[in-house]
């Protein structure tokens, strides 16, 4: 069971949040022209580094924010949690 | 290479099964090959074997960081269908269904491959009605399927929950008779030995740490155990595609995860053939000791840790429930995980790449064992002639970003909809 520090409401169960993916994924700016390649890149193309990984999660059964987690794929370690709009390093 | 019958059975008991030859040898890499498979697990083995056989191919080596068969292979749930409602899908895996039924023939080793069926159950009308469809689609690819209804689902599996008062009654089912399971192991054993006794140098221990690329061509990948010069090189590394993409800077669409199964302690003869359930995600069958073989959902973000986390075992099991009341009253003897390379539209990937002599075989997601007959005859054939066969046309690695997707049920990492 993972246990992931919410920055708004603390340390919560696994179980009240769904996952987001790859953090460090960027949509391309609303409105603006796309080439198919920037668009593959944001909806398909992803590293899935093993180690260090910046995700998203959505706090879905708790206040329903989307926060920033620094997690260790091979061990499940969480390292750092942050609200969206910080930076983690 | 000793031929495997009752009479070298009987002949080796008389020396207290002693002098065996070893099904595979041990060999030093070379410093040079025609080709080289990087992964010895069921598909990168099979893809030896038909480079051997099919295209006369043998100075040529399977590398495998581990131990061949220890990854996925070893680790899945052993279903073989091919209930694909895609052409593309149903042509591929049912091509892949004729290999099997040939298989412990060909490779002079049981692989015990056991067609008892699969049904996949539905628990409404909408799902009755997309059953039909599959089921209609399946039957113009040539692949019998079995529209059942309620009453016909219960002469196969009695023991399931068929009370009026459950959340999700079974209304009927897809069965797929000739659908089965196999003994795993044997497949991946089975294509070792037969590669190599046709010359292939089955390399163990020998982890990838680069590649040798110029101009846009393979020359060479460096090693563990040294460098091996090569022209071609085939991909076959499931979740570790991820990791050998990066030393090829290439980035994939594809995203590494963990998918659980777990059997219970054996019992007797209960369950012919494969369940899955239509509420949930979640798939059965029993084995032939008799432990009652059981899997479901992936844990649900990016790991490769071999390993699973218990709230998915949970969540997986509690559909079981639904479905098997008697399973409450078992014991679970061992769970496990595997990582799985799960492409964003559920269906592999087979193809050649932008780098001359690199060819890629991923993107299984969590069936990559029933098409591994398929998936080696198609790769040997992609590198072997550097063409696609066609039964491998569509699985491309640019149908991301040309939009012919494969997106057969949805199955995909779906990391966009978060």
């Amino acid at each position: 069971m993972l246990h992931i520090k919410c920055p708004y409401c603390g340390l919560r169960s696994q179980k009240e949040f769904s996952y987001g993916g790859d953090a460090n994924v960027k949509r391309p700016k609303l409105n603006a022209e796309v080439t198919d390649k920037e668009w593959d890149d944001f909806v398909y193309m992803r590293k899935s580094p093993k180690g260090h990984h910046l995700e998203l999660w959505h706090h879905t059964s708790g206040c329903r924010q989307w926060i920033k987690v620094k997690r260790d794929t091979i061990t499940h370690e969480i390292y750092q949690t942050a609200k969206i709009e910080e930076q983690i390093s | 290479m000793q031929n495997y019958s009752i009479f070298s059975l009987v002949k080796n008991a008389f020396s207290n099964h002693q002098n065996w030859e070893v099904a595979w040898k041990d060999p030093e890499p070379k410093k040079e090959y025609d080709a080289i498979i990087i992964g010895g697990g069921g598909h990168g083995l099979a893809t030896a074997y038909y480079l051997a056989k099919e295209h006369q191919l043998t100075n040529i080596a399977v590398i495998e960081k581990g131990w061949i068969g220890g990854g996925n292979v070893g680790r899945n749930t052993t279903i073989i269908r091919s209930n694909f409602m895609y052409d593309a899908n149903a042509r591929f895996n049912e091509f892949g269904m004729d290999l099997w039924r040939n298989l412990s023939l060909e490779l002079n080793f049981n692989v015990m491959f056991s067609p008892r069926g699969i049904i996949n159950l539905a628990h409404s009308d909408a799902q009755m009605n997309a059953y039909a469809r599959r089921g209609n689609s399946m039957r113009l690819n040539g692949i019998d399927a079995v529209l059942l209804n309620r009453e016909e689902v219960k002469k196969y599996i009695p023991m399931a929950d068929f009370s009026d008062d459950v959340r999700f009654p079974i209304f009927g089912g897809l069965m797929q008779p000739s659908a089965g399971t196999a003994r795993h192991d044997a497949v991946a054993w089975g294509y070792a030995r037969q590669a190599d006794s046709m010359g292939v140098d089955i390399i163990q221990h020998c982890e990838v740490t680069g590649f040798e690329i110029k101009n846009g061509k393979i020359l060479g990948v460096n090693t563990s155990r040294g460098n091996i010069k090569t022209k071609k090189i085939g991909l076959c590394v499931a979740g570790s595609t991820n990791l050998l993409a990066e030393k090829l800077n290439m980035t994939l669409p594809i995203e590494t995860h963990c998918l659980q199964a777990c059997v219970s302690e054996p019992v007797k003869p209960l369950l012919d053939g494969v369940v899955t359930y239509g509420a949930g995600h979640f798939y059965i069958s029993q084995s032939d000791k008799g432990e009652m073989v059981m899997g479901g959902d992936l844990d649900g973000y990016n790991s490769y840790a071999q390993r699973g986390n218990l709230p998915t075992l949970q969540h997986v099991l509690t559909g079981g429930l639904a479905l098997f009341p008697f399973l409450s009253r078992q014991k679970m003897l061992r769970t496990w995980g595997g990582v799985m390379d799960m492409s964003m539209d559920g269906s592999p990937i087979i193809d050649k790449t932008h780098i001359d002599g690199l060819y890629i075989n991923c993107g299984w997601c969590y069936g990559g064992f029933k098409s591994t007959p398929v998936s080696g005859w198609t790769f040997a054939h992609t590198i072997a002639q550097d063409r696609v066969h066609e039964l491998n046309s569509k699985l491309s690695l640019n149908r991301f970003t040309t939009g012919e997707l494969l997106d057969e049920k949805g199955l995909g990492t779906k990391t966009w909809i978060g």
